[in-house]
């Protein structure tokens, strides 16, 4: 079965507030970068399955960043896929 | 009157609960192993307070897949009682019994304290006997308490006068100045349109015993008592 590896990108909605990144933002000004507008902190997600096809790894994947790896609620995701073998 | 309390690796208020319910009002008290699956003999399970699962990924995203979660959902679907208190609360919205998410705290700190909070309504069975507005004080102990839903999710827990309890001042006002943790609509605690499911950030379990030095949240488990015996 087909091999593959997913980075998934997770984000906070743009309406949802962010105190992390607000607070990051004000550690860059005191860096000097007072030049940065605002800063968004999401997740990043590493992982690789095995699936019959590239198609059947995205459904797969949809449903594990809906049920799981994202709060749909409050953030968005987005992935890529990249095959790794075919054996 | 049978309560369960279901005890996730993490969970740290379970047994305060059980203090409550078995020793405080002399109710039979189950604690219930994350991968039980079995309810049938509970009237009420409590989602206790803590960090389930080390709270990884999102607080209570975890603990949402574990049996006695599944058996949970199924309890509540049967219109019987659940309650979620603090990391409870959060596992509760993460499963879909309650409406939103809880999120880091505007200011980003860990807040432990006793807070004012008035009683929104008092027409169920988790409130019975407060009075309606009246200013309770309970503590508080989390860093993800900040309640958020979107504006029409916010505007149906109003129409249906689902938000149970507010964070507000001393004489129970509720203005954005008594509102510590960023919560939209200064919301502390909800329940689902049913009414049989309630979640809130504040421990009425660590305010049931004169010994803790404020008993607020004591009517909140003898109004559900009462309710369930009179049934």
């Amino acid at each position: 079965m087909p091999q593959y590896s997913a980075r998934i990108y997770v984000t906070l909605r743009p309406s949802v507030l962010d105190p992390a990144g607000t607070a990051v933002q004000s550690g860059l000004a005191h860096m000097g970068y007072s030049n940065v507008g605002p800063v968004r902190i999401g997740k990043y997600i590493e992982l690789t399955l095995e699936a019959d096809s590239e198609d059947a790894a995205s459904q797969q994947l949809d449903r594990m960043c809906d049920q799981l790896l994202a709060n749909p609620v409050i953030e968005n995701y987005r992935f890529e896929l990249q095959t790794l073998a075919t054996v | 009157m049978k309560f369960g309390i279901i005890v996730f690796p993490g969970a740290n208020c379970d047994r305060d609960v059980a203090y409550v319910t078995r020793d405080v009002l002399g109710q039979p008290t189950r604690m219930v192993w994350h991968e039980d699956s079995d309810l049938d003999d509970l009237d009420v399970v409590v989602v206790p307070g803590g960090f389930s699962y080390g709270d990884y990924l999102r607080c209570g995203a975890i603990a949402r897949f574990s049996p006695a979660m599944q058996a949970t959902v199924e309890h509540a679907n049967r219109g019987k009682p659940v309650l979620g208190i603090c990391n409870g609360f959060q596992i509760l919205t993460e499963v879909g019994l309650l409406p939103g998410a809880l999120m880091r705290n505007r200011d980003m700190r860990f807040i432990c304290d006793r807070v004012p909070l008035r009683v929104e309504r008092t027409n169920l069975l988790w409130t019975a006997n407060y009075s309606t507005n009246q200013v309770i004080t309970l503590p508080i102990a989390h860093g993800e308490g900040c309640y958020y839903a979107d504006a029409a999710t916010l505007a149906e827990l109003e129409t249906n006068n689902q938000v149970v309890f507010r964070y507000c001042g001393p004489d129970g006002a509720v203005d954005a100045k008594y509102n510590l943790n960023g919560s939209l609509g200064n919301i502390a605690g909800i329940c689902n349109r049913q009414g049989n499911v309630l979640g809130l950030m504040p421990h009425p379990e660590r305010a049931s015993d004169t010994v803790l030095g404020g008993v607020d949240g004591l009517p909140l488990f003898q109004s559900l008592v009462q309710a369930l015996v009179a049934a």
